[in-house]
């Protein structure tokens, strides 16, 4: 089986979010990037498949050219090959302008399946692999906790939860699913992994290589805008309850919660 | 020319679900604003007709419903087949769903069938002065808020997220003006199918539409330990969840994570025991209403978001509180 592996390099959780001076984007010096914790549940999927049923395992992304280092981290974990849509032109893209960057550099490509997380950590989108989908003309599954291919190859079911249930979906392949936690433990590119990571090939490639007008991707192309960010709202300092006893502190919370905070 | 907006309901069995009326009731209050209609689009098997008149109470003026045996159970394939061409039709400004499981599904592939921008997982939706929609939605978990407006002149769709708008009150008297949509739905085209519906503990309800979350954290120590926190839970009619540490620990499930890489909540209340509230954590539940900490330590960062706390060790107060709140609720 051919799989695709869309991947985003993003912020880690623990950066300290800094909104620069005129609102409009983040502060982006100090920042520790990682591959995107959900495309990197669908990397760890696309190996175990590609381990069982046999096939390739490419990784795409669409970003700066420091985004390399995310896709060798695939490419240690044992993906086969790489490959970066890297260009001023592809930069500050909406979900549609990516998708479609995506969508023309995959649509020449040969795939049996192709996984995406289900959003990326920095914007919470969780648009662009419903798009690409779409662009595509696949089937889409989101928030896979499970995948099994069956056994002629042309189809698969997964597990897909949803409030207060599980799905169990059946889907004709080729078909694009996103990832969820829960799917798999990913594992850790062991240090052979990492060395035989510098050979595999990575290909860059900018709009023109893919034929694209630029005024058709990133934010040329895009149909959505962030036109400010603003911290969150901020809550109003609260209290320690107290109390003489765990019983008077108890009875003291629940009060307040039902006549002040009106909760209860 | 005024402005339409339109909707999508969602169903689950023939039943409309609350995110329904929290957008209709958003769609009502900017459709007011720009003098254009809502229409909303109403998908399901055969007998969902029935639920239209519901729809125009909320403040719908017109259902369009499609009624198919292929549509009684939500698949993107089918239902996008379909909400495409009736959009596309109706070509309204705004096109606003939910931010449920289905609606983001359905949403993000709707939105590029129309060629149109979204702005996914709102919490606010203003005009500007053109009655172009404003989106304002939370992004690196809730640490910032982007306003987003929509640019190429395409229709304007985003999706609310569940439990924040406010719905209002149903007007019997208001009546939708109902319209049957053929259903030509082409089967080739149809690629995914449901086969099995498994369901979670019974009655249970999910953490991103719980009104009330009880959640524990490290501090708990076993997973056995936890079934003080489902006894609390019970007494509140609340949903247990729980923080990365107890998740990683194994002794809650990955769906019951709240925090940045697990689900966002947005309760009435939220009381997190034993969890000493990591910016990670925080990012998953601060748009809760009221936050309750319940920690031994006293420098635990959640006392900083925490409306009231208490600090002192959970195994003293959650029986206690759990007495407690029972005997409040029967008052």
């Amino acid at each position: 089986m051919d799989i695709l592996v869309c991947m985003k390099q993003v912020p880690d959780t623990e950066t300290q979010i800094k909104i620069n001076p005129d609102g409009t984007g983040i502060v982006a010096d100090d920042i520790k990037w990682i591959m995107n914790p959900y495309d990197e549940f669908g990397v760890e999927e696309a190996l175990r498949i590609k381990e069982k049923l046999g096939g390739t395992v490419t990784v795409i992304s669409v970003g700066p050219k420091r985004a390399t280092e995310a896709i060798r981290t695939a490419l240690a974990m044992g993906a086969d090959k790489g490959m970066l849509l890297v260009d001023e032109a592809f930069q500050n893209g909406d979900a549609y302008a990516t998708a479609k960057a995506l969508s023309e550099a995959i649509k020449n490509v040969p795939f049996d399946l192709i996984f995406c997380g289900q959003r990326a950590i920095d914007d919470d989108g969780a648009s662009v692999g419903a798009a690409l989908a779409h662009f595509l003309g696949i089937p889409q599954v989101s928030l896979v906790t499970k995948v099994e291919i069956t056994d002629d190859g042309k189809a698969l079911t997964a597990h897909r939860p949803i409030e207060g249930a599980t799905l169990l979906i059946h889907s004709e392949l080729p078909a694009l699913l996103t990832a969820q936690k829960g799917l798999n433990e990913p594992r850790y590119a062991s240090l052979p992994g990492i060395m035989k990571a510098k050979k595999k090939p990575l290909e860059e490639k900018t709009a023109s290589d893919l034929g694209l007008d630029p005024s058709s991707v990133g934010s040329q192309g895009s149909r959505t805008r962030v036109r400010k960010l603003t911290p969150p709202p901020a809550r109003k300092p609260g209290k320690i309850v107290q109390g003489e006893t765990v019983q008077e502190t108890s009875a003291a919370l629940v009060r307040l919660l039902r006549e002040e905070a009106k909760v209860v | 020319m005024a402005k339409n907006i339109c909707t999508v309901a969602e169903q689950r069995n023939g039943e409309l679900r609350k995110i329904t009326y929290e957008v209709i009731s958003e769609a009502r209050r900017l459709a007011d604003r720009t003098g254009g209609k809502v229409v909303t689009f109403l998908l399901g098997g055969p007998d969902i007709r029935e639920k239209a008149s519901a729809l125009g109470a909320y403040g719908a003026d017109e259902v369009r419903v499609a009624a198919s045996d292929h549509l009684s159970t939500y698949t993107t394939d089918a239902y996008c087949q379909v909400l495409a061409a009736g959009v596309a039709k109706l070509d309204p400004a705004i096109l606003l769903m939910g931010a449920s499981v289905e609606g983001k599904d359905l949403s993000a592939r709707l939105a590029a069938a129309l060629g149109a921008g979204i702005a996914m997982d709102c919490t606010r939706f203003d005009l500007d002065d053109e009655f172009n929609l404003i989106a304002t939605r939370p992004m690196y978990a809730g640490k910032v808020f982007a306003e987003v407006e929509f640019c190429g002149g395409g229709i304007q769709v985003a999706t609310a997220r569940p439990n924040v708008m406010t719905v209002t009150p149903p007007d019997d008297s208001r009546k939708a003006l109902v319209e049957d949509l053929p259903v030509t739905l082409d089967p080739s085209a149809l690629k995914t199918r449901v086969i099995e519906v498994m369901g979670d503990a019974a009655g249970k309800v999910d953490l991103t539409e719980a009104e009330i979350i009880v959640s524990g954290g490290r501090g708990m120590k076993d997973a056995e330990n936890f079934h003080i926190l489902e006894n609390l839970a019970s007494v509140l009619g609340a949903t247990v969840g729980a923080s990365r540490s107890a998740v990683d620990a194994g002794w809650r499930s990955h769906s019951d994570q709240v925090g940045q890489t697990g689900k966002t909540v947005t309760p009435n209340l939220y009381i997190a025991c034993g969890i000493s509230g990591s910016i990670q954590h925080l990012a998953g539940m601060s748009s809760s209403k009221v936050i309750v900490a319940v920690n031994k330590d006293p420098d635990a960062p959640i006392f900083q978001k925490a409306d009231y706390g208490i600090v002192g060790d959970l195994f003293d107060y959650v029986p206690v509180l759990t007495e407690e709140f029972r005997k409040i609720k029967s008052e």
